[in-house]
């Protein structure tokens, strides 16, 4: 079991350490277009300025193209945004599950005090499991057809750790028990098949923590859910997450999601972070035109929205030819008051407030005034 | 309150009924061995009985397995229904041969979920769109072409793109060719069976925009089959919920989001995460153990009983029938919440394999909460 640390800090005490590192400005940045700056004391992931791009017959595909954040122990970052948006990319590349050969990443991955680009395969393969695990959409197909369910539990624990298959068994009871799967004594022989879509995924939730990884990436794991399913697997999480005290990234595009369960928010659009910040914050006051245009155009439970939907025209870009400048610029109903930077420069990513990122060319005041204006009223 | 999109939902329930199904049930044979007996069944929908007015959107909800898409299919007749009846104006149409139903094709039309599965790669935009007028014989002032191309423009589409495939297309704008293709014969009813869950949420505005505008324009009624209670909420006059192939309760849309009464429909709603951090600790969440029994073999009486924190020794005996308890709004339980109608037994102890959640049921003095006392109010809506 990891030793909790003790963070007596508050949050916004955090966000002012980070910030306070001179990560605000464009001059005093890792790459020349904004950035976080050093990592902050109490980081356990930090990922600075990560660009993963695919060489391929019809171009350069640059899923992932400058992203930095921060993810600490206890701690939920939750990565929102649509297909294409290069949020599965990122976590493949921070769990190093990428082909060798077929991707450029370049930046920094620094889990803990290892850095895993330009990492060897078998550190990286040391670290996986043990230290970070992944749970996916689909547990049918993430999970080998073949194997029981414990012997897959099994296996990943033994590659860890020396022990007998025996004591590994107990352990892979314990952990289905702890996921809430009944009778685990006898389902530990199941295979993947014979479990329901919400029991296959605690499968898949326990054996990402046999291990009991510090760092725990969740790619779009209730998707595939029903909405009762995917409330008690997010529950599971949480709780999981406040025994074991694991850093966790939630990745998916439903905004529902993220409020109920991150502290921070990243939003992704075509391969960059273009807000960045605590889920409160993302939530009432966002800085980004995209950001706004997900809230607009999002049906409400709570409320019936007087006015029509609002969607974003248009649709996401190609990451071969990823628009110049500012990649939402097509899409933006702002991107005429820039005069023309939206088009050619690329926005820094920069503060608006304190912990507060954000990559847009129109001023904090600007933003503010469009939100409190325009767009809030009519959520 | 009469802005263009909140629907005056009295004025549609005194329409006229396009639709009438009583009764409709389908069990699929499960059969074994080399002479196929049967064995078994699937009972995937079981006695539904609801109308739908010209004009209006009646929503079928719930979650895997409930039945919903049966339904759909069997109101499109691609499935034929087991038991039941289904009056189209009123004319049953339940077991009419394929030569009988062809006519009806240009009546009740079909939306698919999937944008990639449903147009075939073979075939141009054009052709797809086509296709229902080469069926049906049907004879055009202008010539096909000129009708698809319309069409495509009615939908957002560009008309000159009438010669490229499916793969060219975006999936959202297959889906448009999929809204085109049904709106091609002018029907009256038209069937949506998830239209926009495939879709990523910015696009999903759009189509549900277009599909709204469109009503308004042709005079479309809809039947949106769907999970995702938001865009049920934006969309519908009228929430029909389906559990393990049964109507659990159907009301007009703002009845039911505000006061549930089923207690599969409160713990759905309260399920469903809302993109609002200033929620999150006020809501009052109901947990279900367990997933969905199988529709193979469901449990007695109240198919919900297994999961139920309300459920009783009747809940297992006895089905509770579908009454109407407040104006235009229908419940199949034995326990209804958020009702004054008097149920026996309300502060009961629950069955013993039910954990229920520790959200606050009885006061201080342990007595059971008066369903005024129940429903919080602060003005969001929801009853937490």
């Amino acid at each position: 079991m990891s030793q909790s640390t003790n963070e007596t800090t508050s949050r916004a005490d955090d966000r002012t350490r980070r910030s306070d590192k001179g990560g605000a400005t464009s001059a005093n940045t890792l790459d020349g277009i904004g950035g976080l700056g050093a990592p902050a004391a109490d980081a356990f992931l930090s990922v600075r300025d990560l660009r993963v791009h695919f060489p391929t017959d019809d171009g350069v595909v640059k899923s992932v193209d400058g992203l930095s954040f921060d993810v600490a122990r206890g701690k939920t970052l939750g990565i929102v945004g649509e297909s294409g948006s290069g949020k599965s990319v990122t976590s493949m590349s921070i769990m190093g599950l990428h082909k060798p050969g077929t991707v450029r990443m370049t930046g920094s991955i620094k889990l803990d005090d290892t850095e895993l680009i330009g990492a060897k395969a078998e550190r990286v393969r040391e670290l996986r499991g043990k230290r970070m695990a992944m749970i996916f959409q689909d547990p049918l197909s993430a999970m080998h057809p073949f194997y029981t369910v414990g012997h897959q539990i099994i296996e990943a624990y033994r590659i860890h750790n020396k022990v007998s298959t025996s004591v590994a068994k107990k352990h892979a009871i314990d952990m289905l028990g702890r996921v809430g799967i009944p009778q685990p004594s006898s389902r530990v022989d199941d295979y993947p098949h014979q479990f329901s879509g919400g029991m296959r995924q605690r499968a898949m939730i326990a054996m990402a923590l046999s291990c009991d990884p510090d760092l725990l990436i969740a790619d779009e794991p209730t998707t595939a859910l029903d909405v009762t399913v995917q409330a008690q697997i997010l529950d599971l999480i949480r709780d999981l997450q406040s025994e074991f005290n694991s850093a966790v990234i939630l990745i998916t595009h439903d905004l529902g999601v993220v409020a109920e369960l991150s502290d921070d928010i990243m939003v992704m659009y075509a391969g960059r972070s273009v807000e960045y910040a605590t889920a409160d914050e993302v939530f009432t006051r966002p800085q980004h035109p995209y950001t706004w245009g997900l809230l607009s155009s999002m049906p409400r439970l709570d409320r019936v929205r007087t006015e029509r939907l609002r969607p974003i025209k248009g649709a996401p870009p190609s990451l071969i030819n990823v628009p110049s400048g500012c990649p939402f610029h097509p899409r933006c109903a702002y991107a005429d008051r820039t005069n023309g930077l939206s088009q050619s420069e690329r926005p820094p990513f920069a503060e608006t407030h304190p912990g507060h990122y954000s990559a847009c060319h129109l001023t904090r005041e600007e933003r503010t005034a469009i939100w409190e204006n325009d767009i809030r009223p009519t959520l | 309150m009469t802005t263009t999109h909140v629907k005056p939902t009295a004025s549609k329930q005194a329409g006229e009924s396009l639709l009438q199904v009583t009764g409709l049930t389908k069990h699929f044979p499960i059969t074994r061995g080399l002479l196929q007996r049967q064995v078994g069944a699937v009972q995937a929908v079981d006695g539904l009985t609801f109308n739908v007015s010209r004009g209006e959107t009646l929503s079928l909800v719930g979650e895997s397995g409930c039945g919903k898409t049966t339904t759909g299919r069997m109101l499109t007749r691609l499935l034929e229904p087991t038991g039941g009846t289904i009056l189209l104006e009123g004319e049953d149409i339940t077991h009419w041969s394929a030569g009988k139903l062809r006519p009806l094709r240009r009546d009740v039309q079909m939306i698919f979920q999937d944008p990639y599965g449903s147009l075939n790669p073979r075939h141009t935009v054009g052709t797809i769109v086509g296709a229902p007028y080469h069926l049906q014989g049907i004879k055009t002032e202008h010539g096909i072409k000129r009708e698809v191309q319309d069409l495509l423009e009615l939908v957002g589409l560009n008309p000159e793109h009438y010669n490229r495939y499916p793969h060219e297309f975006s999936g959202g704008q297959r889906q448009r060719i999929g809204i085109a293709r049904s709106l091609a014969l002018k029907p009256k009813l038209i069937i949506a069976d998830e239209p926009v869950s495939a879709l990523d949420v910015s696009i999903q505005a759009q189509v549900i925009n277009l599909l709204e505008d469109l009503q308004d324009e042709l005079g479309l009624t809809y039947v949106v089959i769907a999970h995702d209670l938001s865009v049920v909420r934006h969309m519908s006059d009228r929430v029909a919920v389906m559990y393990l192939g049964k109507l659990v309760e159907i009301a007009e849309r703002d009845e039911l989001y505000t006061r549930p009464m089923h207690p599969y429909t409160t713990a759905l709603l309260s399920a469903v995460p809302i993109p609002d951090t200033q929620r999150r600790t006020k809501r009052e969440r109901i947990r279900l153990e367990g997933d969905v029994p199988s529709p193979v073999n469901p449990p007695p009486a109240c198919r919900f009983h297994t999961r139920c924190w309300k459920a009783q020794e009747i809940c297992k005996t006895q089905e509770p029938p579908l009454v109407e308890l407040a104006p235009l709004h229908q419940v199949a339980c034995h326990f209804p919440e958020n009702t004054d109608v008097p149920a026996p037994a309300r502060a009961g102890a629950p069955l013993g394999d039910v954990v229920p959640d520790d959200a606050p049921r009885a006061d201080a003095t342990g007595a059971p909460l008066t369903p005024e006392q129940n429903a919080t109010d602060d003005g969001d809506g929801l009853r937490a």
